[in-house]
């Protein structure tokens, strides 16, 4: 299988506090990696190496099959990033924020229309298009970030925390999202604190105080630990590392 | 470049759909000038006075007529002989009383000298001291010229008084240079500081920076846009100030506007500078309003002068960057000067902007770390 992702002996540090300690893990081209961890665990740290936002301590890591040392450029044009806020633009409309972001992306004006109009058509909102983001209920407004997020069909798309604030409901319906993008050969890595999200993911990595202490399939974990859930997978590795 | 259009596109949507933005943007600068110019006028008009005369000669008639034509007087009130001066003046009808004496015209022939009494209302003290102070360049003035011809004094010294650059003493001719401080002040770092910070706390900043666009093309994407309105309201400015105030421009119009650029160059990337250090627009704000706006009122010389400070505060206000540039706009302005006598100020600004931008990308790399 193709490796997305390669991370070798990451390590991150601000001052003498280590946020990551020597992580290493590959991702899988067309899988959903789920990046797990208690708020302050390190995750968000790591993330942000992984999209070029920050630049690590020591280690190997390789994005898209570049270098994350040498090639943060090549790497920002292979990748798509949604942030923990919502993150289009609220002031523009829905046509005005497409057309800022595929204009970053150097996407040309009559790719942008032909997907554009994709775009809305999955997502039920042909008539919205000139509707202003912040007049949107939250859930649209998630659904459209990630839908723009993978606009320029990078190789990966990073999700941090997308789901905050939603009920299940909308929630299960971003989840649809990710699918779809998944069966496109898009790589999706995604930080949570849901536990039930970590079930829809392909394969799980539970961090705790800067370090990966389990990295499997959710069904493997579940036997492992010998737990019914995520959850008590979660408690389980939180409480052996104390 | 493509790219870069597309930002500015962006933020000019930003602006032109944000009400309290256009406001600063467009109607400040107008309105700001217009009250300063127009309401807080420290010139005298119009001055109403009382006159206590107890000669009613031809001297002090024609002195009266003098007064009341000379555009800052008109008459409030005749005072009798026996009235109570400061009754005039706890009425508050009358800024001043012009009092003379009896037998004034006789005393004047005779002596050579006479005394008149000026009484002004003390209790707004810069009022008190250019009324009084006008009243007796007039009215020597009209001595000298009607009555003394003739009489020569021995060793008499005659002082003559010109306020060059600003004869009338108009002080629209200082606000003019403060008010276009003030604003580009405000526009240009004020403004860039909150819609950077803005990025940062709606989490769009962290989308942008992990995108292709490099933080220059961010950065000069956000500033580009109010560089340029800065520019037009440094235009505006300055043509209100010359159509409507008929303030000067002695010296050339494009180095005034070469040097107007500068500023706002420095005031941008002090701007920049906030938007590092500040997490989100309030702070931003909170600030530009207390590390700019106050001291740029206060400590610029644009309203107080700096001569008459406490040390501290004058040692401080050299690090503030308007006071420069409101001197090389009055030299320009008001005394045509060029470049040869405002290199210094020039460089002072040019190395703050340098500070700043240094200052500027150190914090912002700690920032990535």
């Amino acid at each position: 299988m193709e490796k997305v992702i390669e991370v070798r002996n990451l390590v991150k540090k601000f001052g003498s506090f280590v946020a990551n300690d020597h992580l290493n893990f590959d991702v899988f081209k067309g899988e959903i990696f789920g990046f797990l961890g208690a708020n302050g665990a390190g995750k968000t740290t790591a993330m942000k190496i992984l999209c070029g936002l920050s630049s690590p301590t020591s280690g190997q890591v390789k994005v898209a099959g570049f270098d994350i040392y040498k090639e943060t450029e090549k790497i920002k044009r292979n990748i798509g990033y949604m942030s923990q806020k919502f993150s289009l633009y609220e002031d523009m409309t829905i046509a005005e924020n497409i057309r800022f972001f595929s204009g970053i992306y150097g996407i040309s004006p009559s790719d942008r229309k032909e997907k554009q109009e994709k775009l809305l058509k999955d997502l039920d909102l042909e008539t919205a298009k000139d509707s202003l983001i912040g007049s949107l209920p939250l859930g649209w407004k998630q659904k459209l970030a990630f839908s723009v997020a993978i606009f320029h069909d990078p190789k990966i798309v990073f999700l941090d925390e997308p789901t905050g604030g939603v009920d299940p409901i909308t929630r299960r319906k971003f989840w649809d999202l990710i699918y779809e993008a998944s069966d496109r050969g898009i790589t999706v890595f995604v930080t949570t604190h849901y536990m039930d999200e970590a079930e829809y993911c392909n394969r799980v990595s539970i961090m705790n105080n800067g370090r990966i202490e389990a990295l499997d399939t959710p069904e493997n974990l579940k036997k492992q630990f010998g737990a019914k859930n995520m959850d008590e997978v979660f408690l389980k590795i939180a409480r052996n590392t104390e | 470049m493509k790219q870069f259009i597309g930002f500015l596109r962006k933020e000019f949507l930003h602006i032109f759909r944000d009400p309290r933005t256009m406001m600063i943007i467009f109607l400040l600068p107008i309105v700001q000038l217009l009250l300063f110019g127009k309401v807080i006028n420290t010139d005298i008009q119009n001055s109403k006075i009382a006159i206590l005369d107890q000669s009613h000669d031809n001297t002090t008639r024609e002195i009266t007529s003098k007064l009341m034509s000379s555009g800052y007087f008109v008459l409030g009130e005749e005072l009798m002989p026996g009235d109570d001066v400061e009754d005039v003046f706890r009425k508050g009808k009358v800024k001043m009383v012009v009092s003379f004496g009896t037998n004034f015209e006789q005393t004047l022939e005779r002596d050579g000298k006479v005394d008149v009494q000026l009484l002004a209302d003390a209790s707004d003290p810069n009022t008190a001291r250019i009324l009084t102070s006008y009243a007796s360049g007039i009215i020597n003035d009209y001595v000298k010229k009607e009555k003394l011809q003739n009489i020569q004094l021995p060793n008499q010294i005659n002082t003559e008084v010109r306020m060059l650059y600003n004869e009338g003493l108009k002080s629209v001719y200082m606000f003019v240079p403060g008010i276009m401080a003030m604003i580009l002040m405000l526009i240009s770092a004020m403004m860039t500081s909150i819609s950077i910070s803005k990025e940062k706390e709606l989490g769009t900043m962290e989308v942008l920076l992990a995108s292709p666009l490099k933080p220059i093309q961010i950065v000069l994407g956000k500033v580009t846009p109010y560089l340029l309105l800065s520019f037009i309201n440094a235009l505006t400015i300055i043509i209100i100030g010359v159509f409507i105030f008929g303030v000067p421009i002695k010296g050339s119009f494009i180095f005034l506007m070469a040097e107007s650029f500068l500023f706002i160059l420095m005031a941008l990337s002090l701007g920049i500078l906030i938007s590092t250090i500040a997490p989100n627009q309030m702070v931003a704000m909170f600030i530009s309003v207390l590390a700019l706006m106050l001291p740029t009122i206060l400590l610029s010389g644009f309203m107080f002068p700096i001569e008459n400070m406490p040390l501290p505060l004058r040692i401080i206000s050299h690090a503030m960057p308007p006071r420069w540039f409101i001197v090389i706009i009055k030299n320009i302005m008001l005394k045509g000067t060029g470049i040869m006598y405002v290199w210094k100020e020039t460089l002072i600004l040019m190395f703050m902007a340098f500070v700043f931008i240094a200052l500027s990308i150190k914090n912002f790399k700690i920032r990535l770390e």
